[in-house]
């Protein structure tokens, strides 16, 4: 493997007995098992592995885990892809296919004129302008975003958990692993997760010893007692990445991703929705970047993540280091590299006076300490060659002496720690800046949830593992385990002593901010410190705002490395401090989620079920089109063989007014409605009464809103002396259910009433037409038949086709008709046996557009097609249904007159023949008065319903015009989108049998 | 996602199962015809907004399908009780602070 030309020869925790090939951009590489793609890349010195968001410039790796910024990569190709992953999290396996995903084309042309683009470019250029704008919005939209989409359906599948735990330990560091320990011993159920493949956090990289071991001995041994505990549950390669309401976390555990791109025959990301009743987040801390001129070059990366690479992954990510920090704890990475054998150039020092254990250490091994200096400006063509650096002033805002030069290619930056407080911030916990922590840190999260180890800004080893023993131990003890002291042992770690650090948020140039060559803050969206103070000097002051002009911390890493640098140089700019300032919010997911592990099982057929009634597969074997009425498939239409829709709407309507037809009515909802107070109840919520309603008889009612708008329509069936049976639209059913329930709860609870759901208890089948009654005869019915034995609205109870019935004479079609139930098992064997005794009539079934034409000729309205929600009884000419002098009211009833509800000028509804008698009016057609207006233009009204009638042989619409019931006669307009204006007349919106004698033969 | 605790069932379950229903304790005026248009408006229109403890109706939707009472805090999401029907907390925080 010689092309892994900064491998270290021996070391690391990677197995170099598994050689592994991969690709990157094309180019064939080796690595090892336990390598991730980034420190495969770094071994095989690939220097440039994208290029950056705006200006395309070059950029190389920087970090070592979910801050990593620059190394985004796309996996795969086609269906399978993968895109917007972080090199630095995704392990390598053989045969792993990578390109980078950096500017596409057009960002390379624009990026050239990288100096011209200033912070609220696109917004100042094309915002401004709209048809410049809309010229570009497709070649930007389509140059926006790191990656492309899958080009086809996901081939893996992906699923959910429901969990519950007493601890949830978040982070598997040092403090997350002493916590879950503890909390373990205390016999509580304990979760603990990690994104990483491997436990251990830093201590993976880890030098020093604990106590007798190795640090990676200790994280063994603790590992091992873990997984032995019944009571412990252990999540590796699992991103806590939302923590929402009430200690409800979302964990997103990659199962396979580490195996290969498809894993056909497993769950390849699962989702775990996790109900803690306590949270423990030892998140840890990210190291902090430093803002000096051209600091995006490859080349420049985090001290922790050079260490990183050097101890945990025996690489070495350049030959000559510069070590840029402003403390003690950075100096390990100088003294791993020398003990890596290689140069040390300098360590440059921000403080004046550097003196800890560290310091004296470095400087015992021969390294130079540069201090009192900053580097400021990065030089090289496409990876660092040397580095500018200058004295600083004593407040930091200036250089105070000549610069010089040294030549290094690895520039290691620390400018400290920001505590990685994403989780708690989700919560809705404001994070608060600490002076001397000099960071933000977690807010209050209250009692259910504490913070332990860095993320509390805690520096030292062993400061972590105690703290996260006594954050496990409480945690554990306030959810009934344990007494909430440790027993713990830390073991013995050297901790040196060390000089407090000097923060640095900007490193001051020789030219002024504006001038100096770029000092990026946010890498991945190509942020600079000069964006932020144009933005401050443009006069934005918030903090989210500024984030949102400049675009910091907008990018798929959510600034984990740039957004503390930003808000302090936009404090400085606006002469605040930076808890003045304060931070932006960070919101879920932590890393980016994929859509299959949101999505689930929640796909194709399950993500939203059919329902379907017994006659379904009939429908299905007669070629029926569908229509979706709420989750109901319903047969729209039966089409022949070759007919177009109109054709067979006509056939089937014509059928119902002249010989039989059958509708499948079985998805009408339907309630049982029993108790001494049923007959009140029904009076209260429908405008009608229902008291004296006699049994054995139905009556049509609409349902109002308190605020007098129709809710619901439909029929009701006294069955007995306290039982009825209700019917209500088929999209809402369960509305108009949790509407008793709600009335019958909340307001009313003295009645004595009760309802039952039973719209899937019955299979109904309408027989429509003057010879409907042939058919129930031919059949076979025990019920007496004749026009005054079973007169219209009467309900009866007996056995048809051998199965038994409750029919109704209940029309909305306005053709005598007879809508037959039965228990839903029984609904195929009704519907065929109706369809065969039908045949000598023609029997023709019918599906839901015929329904509605049949209805519109009768100007019966459908609730939520003619009606808006904004609509009264009286707007609809319905006086008739609703009854005002009844003893108790109903609901809406005070409404109705209102002074608004009383205007002569509200829209009503009408009939409306096209002037062409020829032409179809558009649904949702706007109406107007005049056909060719000034603008604006008053609206007259619209089109709710619009039908070709086959019986009247010309079109017929309901719709709703202004003051419309006095405007019979006049015409009104329709403008088409193409130009077109459609004249309609205003006519009766009963177009068909308007003395209604039809459904009485 | 909020965990309630329904006071029927007697069990803290997941918000999925339950349905906001809306600002509790609104008397429906026992005769709406003798209250005035503005009054009625108030009735049926205007609702609470408060920063901090709100009483709210719940319905355990996908439980015991009963409606009852949320005392919660808009700013934290914290519950601070929940009772039945026709009662009223045992903790009563102050008038002010609701």
């Amino acid at each position: 493997m010689s092309g892994q030309v900064r491998r270290l020869a021996s070391g690391g925790r990677i197995n170099r007995d598994r050689g592994l090939r991969f690709t990157f951009d094309g180019r064939v590489l080796e690595g090892y098992a336990g390598d991730t793609l980034a420190s495969a890349l770094l071994a095989n010195g690939v220097d440039v592995v994208g290029r950056s968001f705006k200006y395309a410039r070059p950029r190389g790796i920087v970090g070592h885990g979910a801050e990593e910024p620059n190394a985004i990569v796309q996996l795969g190709s086609a269906a399978a892809s993968v895109p917007n992953l972080r090199a630095t999290q995704v392990e390598l396996y053989d045969g792993l296919e990578a390109r980078s995903t950096g500017a596409p084309v057009f960002q390379r042309a624009v990026g050239r004129l990288g100096r011209f683009l200033p912070a609220g470019f696109y917004y100042k250029t094309f915002m401004g302008s709209a048809p410049l704008w809309m010229a570009s919005e497709p070649l930007l939209r389509h140059a926006a975003g790191f990656g492309r989409a899958p080009t086809g359906a996901d081939p893996d599948t992906y699923d959910r958990m429901n969990r519950h735990c007493d601890v949830l330990v978040v982070g598997a560091g040092p403090a997350g692993l002493s916590a879950a320990l503890e909390a373990a011993r205390s016999g509580a159920r304990v979760l603990l997760a990690d994104e990483q493949a491997e436990f251990g956090g830093s201590l993976l990289a880890e030098t020093r010893p604990l106590g007798v071991d190795g640090a990676t001995n200790w994280v063994d041994k603790t590992i091992g007692e873990l997984a032995s505990r019944a009571n412990v549950e252990l999540l590796p390669r699992s991103t806590v990445s939302g923590f929402y309401d009430h200690n409800f976390l979302t964990i997103v555990e990659r199962r396979t991703d580490h195996l290969g791109l498809v894993s056909p025959n497993a769950t390849r990301e699962r989702l775990h929705r996790v109900r803690a009743d306590q949270v423990v987040l030892a998140t840890g801390a990210i190291e902090r970047p430093l803002v000096f001129a051209n600091n995006d070059l490859p080349g420049v990366m985090l001290a922790t993540s050079v260490g990183t690479y050097v101890n945990r992954y025996a690489v070495v990510p350049g030959e000559t280091l510069l070590l840029f920090t402003t403390n003690d704890q950075a100096y390990r990475t100088a003294l791993d590299w020398r003990r890596a054998g290689r140069e040390v150039c300098a360590i440059v020092d921000v403080r004046e006076a550097p003196g800890g254990e560290l310091v004296a250490a470095a400087r015992e091994a021969g390294i130079e300490v540069i201090a009192g200096h900053v580097v400021i400006e990065a030089i090289g063509r496409g990876r660092v060659a040397r580095a500018v650096i200058a004295p600083l002033n004593a407040s930091g805002d200036a250089l105070d002496g000549p610069t010089r030069r040294l030549s290094c290619n690895l520039i290691a930056c620390s400018g400290g720690w920001n505590p990685t407080l994403h989780l708690g911030s989700q919560t809705g916990v404001r994070p608060r800046w600490s002076e001397d922590a000099a960071a933000f840190l977690p807010g209050d999260l209250g009692v259910r949830a504490l913070c332990t180890g860095a993320v509390t800004g805690t520096g030292s080893l062993r400061a972590c593992l105690e703290e996260g023993a006594l954050a496990g131990a409480t945690a554990a003890s306030r959810t009934g385990f344990g007494s909430g002291r440790t027993t713990f042992a830390a073991p013995v770690i050297d901790e040196p002593r060390g000089t407090p650090a000097r923060p640095l948020y900007l490193v001051p140039h020789a030219r002024p901010v504006s001038r100096a060559p770029k000092q990026f803050v946010d890498y991945q969206l190509d942020v600079t410190a000069a964006d932020i103070e144009l933005a401050a000097r443009e006069g934005y002051k918030s903090v989210e705002h500024v984030k949102r002009y400049t675009a910091l911390g907008f990018g798929t890493d959510q600034g984990k490395l740039g957004n503390v640098n930003g808000v302090a140089i936009l404090a400085r700019a606006l002469g605040k401090t930076i808890a003045e300032t304060g931070t932006t919010m960070f919101r879920p997911s932590y890393t980016p989620a994929t859509f299959g592990t949101i999505a689930g099982r929640d796909v194709g057929e399950f993500f939203d079920p059919e329902r379907h009634t017994p006659m379904h597969t009939w429908h299905e074997s007669k070629g029926a089109a569908w229509e979706n009425v709420g989750r109901w498939k319903r047969p729209w239409y039966y089409p022949r063989a070759g007919e177009t829709m109109q054709q067979a709407v006509n056939r089937e309507c014509l059928a119902a007014r002249d010989g039989v037809a059958i509708l499948d009515a079985s998805t009408l909802g339907k309630i049982d409605i029993q108790g001494a107070d049923a007959a009140e109840f029904l009076d209260r919520i429908y405008t009608i009464g229902f008291r004296r309603l006699g049994v054995g008889r139905c009556r049509y009612g609409l349902m109002l809103r308190e605020d007098g708008t129709i809710f619901d329509d439909g029929v009701t069936a006294r069955l007995a002396e306290n039982r009825y049976l209700m019917h209500t639209t088929t999209g809402n059913a369960e509305a108009v259910f949790a509407w008793l329930e709600l009335w019958h709860q909340t307001e009313w609870p003295d009645l004595d009433v009760h309802f039952t759901s039973v719209t899937d208890h019955w299979a109904t089948a309408a027989l429509v037409g003057p010879r409907s009654r042939e058919v129930l005869a031919k059949v076979g019915a025990d019920i007496d038949l004749s026009r005054d034995a079973f007169r219209f609205m009467d309900v009866r109870e007996g056995e048809v086709a051998g199965f038994p019935a409750r029919v109704f004479r209940i029309s909305f079609s306005g053709e005598l008709s007879f809508e037959v139930n039965v228990p839903a098992q029984h609904g195929r064997g009704l519907w065929d046996a109706l369809i065969d005794a039908g045949s000598e009539f023609g029997i023709t079934p019918y599906g839901t557009e015929t329904m509605h034409v049949l209805r519109a000729e009768k100007g019966f309205i459908i609730v939520g097609q003619d009606t808006d929600g904004s609509m009264t009884p009286a707007d609809m000419g319905m006086d008739w249904a609703v009854r005002r002098n009844k003893p108790f009211g109903f609901i809406g009833d005070r409404s109705l007159v209102l002074s608004d509800h009383q205007r002569a000028d509200r829209p009503q509804l009408v009939g409306l023949a096209s002037a062409d008698g020829d032409t179809v009016l558009p649904e949702g057609g706007q109406l107007v008065d005049d056909p060719k207006p000034p603008p604006p233009v008053p609206m007259a009204g619209h089109v709710t319903s619009s039908y070709y009638s086959a019986r009247l042989s010309r079109p017929i619409a309901l719709g709703m015009v202004k003051g419309g019931s006095k405007r019979i006669g006049e015409t009104v307009y329709c403008p088409l989108a193409d130009g077109r204006i459609l004249a309609g007349t205003i006519v009766d919106p009963v177009f068909y049998d308007p003395e209604g004698e039809r459904q009485n033969v | 996602m909020l965990r309630i605790r329904c006071p029927y069932c007697q069990e803290a379950r997941s918000e999925e199962e339950f349905s906001h229903a809306g600002e509790a304790h609104i008397p429906r005026p026992a005769n709406p015809d003798a209250s005035s248009d503005a009054q009625w408006g108030e009735y049926l229109h205007l609702r609470r907004n408060p920063r901090g403890p709100h009483r709210e109706m719940w319905v355990h939707t996908a439980g015991c399908r009963r409606y009852f009472n949320v005392l919660r805090d808009t700013v934290n999401y914290e519950i601070l009780a929940t009772y039945a029907m026709g009662e009223r907390p045992a903790d009563e925080p102050e008038e002010g602070a609701l």
